[in-house]
């Protein structure tokens, strides 16, 4: 049998190992680190169609995630879906007339928010709506828009 | 007659068995508590069931990381999406792969391991003499044998799973040439700490309870005899592999169905 010195060495090795596998599951596979975006605050986005956008999709203003989404929500009375964002508390002077719109990143990729910022002095507060926004881009309308224009540019011909 | 006789016995012995089980695991769950007084005992299982197990699960994970790798490269690349390949592989192992392949190995290599042993002792009649000198075998033999496995497997599924995003970090990276930034940064955003980190640590833990309980139970339950312990090691494989499959899709239904 091995004596105690040398067993306990190995099991504390084994643990620690074991502990440090974890971490860095947590912190170098997983998104941890960047998971929880500091003080953040709220605003929010009505749009006519959302898409596939999903909760904790990307917010991102010129390509870096400034935020990410925290619900969506359907309003009955403007028959619009509302969509809440946590915004990293450190970008607190977005314009007031910034305008939201609903990407997709590559040809398949998820859908992602990207703000594009206004000319407006004010920024937007916490609590504060996006008042210009743009929908997703659903396939099926967009193939059904590219036929209608083209049947309308053939029926005048004749 | 005859048949339905012999049905009615194999249901009432199965059902009394799984009852002696449930049992035993209360009393092992009792004498757990008198180990914090003597921890020793609990570190010298973790070593013989979790050090001694280390090389295979090392092994095995660094291999099945690298085949994930060549396998989902040759995949991806068919829809142009090579760069998702760290996010396959390490989506496959923290989830999947991991909890279930070093519960499996380690039901072969440590807990058909705590069968033979304990069956030999209640063989030998060790645990009767134990008994005789009025130390409960279940506290001072079963109990530290139970909680080694339970506080290895996690532990051990971690490193397999670390271990196995370094073989397809090995195999993409290195070998077919995916860009390392890509492959890091894909993984990152795909992979989240509570639902698919925390979800493969809880599935390994309970994983952990089942494979070990059944390892000490079919020990203790064994026929005293040569070929009693043989059949129990073998139970004890089979049943820990079955047990830990069926509940693997219990739980990973348990955790998708939320969403």
């Amino acid at each position: 049998m091995i004596n105690r010195k040398s067993l306990e060495l190995w099991v504390g090795l084994f643990v620690a190992a074991g502990i440090l596998a974890l971490a860095m599951l947590a912190f170098k596979v997983g998104n941890l680190t960047s998971a929880d975006v500091m003080n953040s605050y709220k605003v929010s986005a009505r749009f006519d169609n959302v898409g596939g956008l999903k909760v904790k999709a990307a917010v991102t203003m010129a390509g870096v995630r400034i935020g990410r989404v925290s619900a969506i929500a359907f309003d009955n009375k403007k028959y619009q879906a509302l969509v809440t964002m946590d915004v990293d508390g450190r970008y607190q002077n977005i314009p007031k007339d910034s305008s939201a719109s609903i990407l997709t990143s590559g040809l398949l990729g998820d859908q992602y928010i990207g703000i594009e910022p206004g000319g407006d002095d004010a920024s937007l507060k916490s609590g504060d709506t996006f008042l210009r926004t743009q929908s997703a881009l659903v396939l099926e309308k967009l193939v059904g828009q590219v036929i209608f224009n083209k049947a309308g540019e053939s029926a005048p011909a004749k | 007659m005859n048949t339905l006789r012999i049905l009615g016995r194999i249901a009432i012995n199965s059902v009394e068995r799984l009852g002696r089980a449930a049992m035993f695991l209360y009393e092992v769950m009792l004498g757990s508590w008198e180990l914090v007084r003597r921890f020793y005992l609990v570190v010298q299982q973790v070593y013989a069931l979790g050090v001694l197990t280390l090389l295979i699960i090392l092994v095995s994970g660094l291999f099945v990381g690298m085949v994930l790798g060549l396998q989902g490269y040759n995949t991806l690349v068919k829809f142009g999406s090579a760069n998702s390949l760290g996010l396959l592989v390490a989506l496959s192992l923290v989830r999947e792969l991991g909890p279930v392949v070093t519960a499996l190995l380690f039901a072969g290599r440590a807990g058909s391991a705590l069968t033979a042993e304990i069956g030999l002792m209640k063989a030998t009649e060790q645990l009767a003499g134990m008994e005789m000198m009025a130390v409960n075998p279940i506290t001072r033999v079963i109990a530290p044998r139970f909680l080694g496995g339970v506080l290895a497997l996690p532990l051990l599924t971690a490193l397999f799973s670390a271990i196995g995003v370094m073989g397809g970090h090995l195999v993409g990276v290195g070998l077919l040439g995916v860009d390392a930034g890509a492959f890091w940064s894909q993984m990152q955003n795909g992979v989240d700490f509570h639902d698919d980190i925390m979800n493969g640590v809880i599935k390994s833990m309970v994983f952990g309870v089942v494979v070990s309980w059944i390892s000490v139970f079919e020990g203790y339950d064994a026929v005293p005899t040569s070929e009693g312990v043989a059949s129990a090691t073998n139970r004890t494989v089979v049943y820990s592999s079955l047990a830990v499959l069926g509940l693997d899709f219990i739980l990973t239904a348990l955790t998708l169905g939320e969403v």
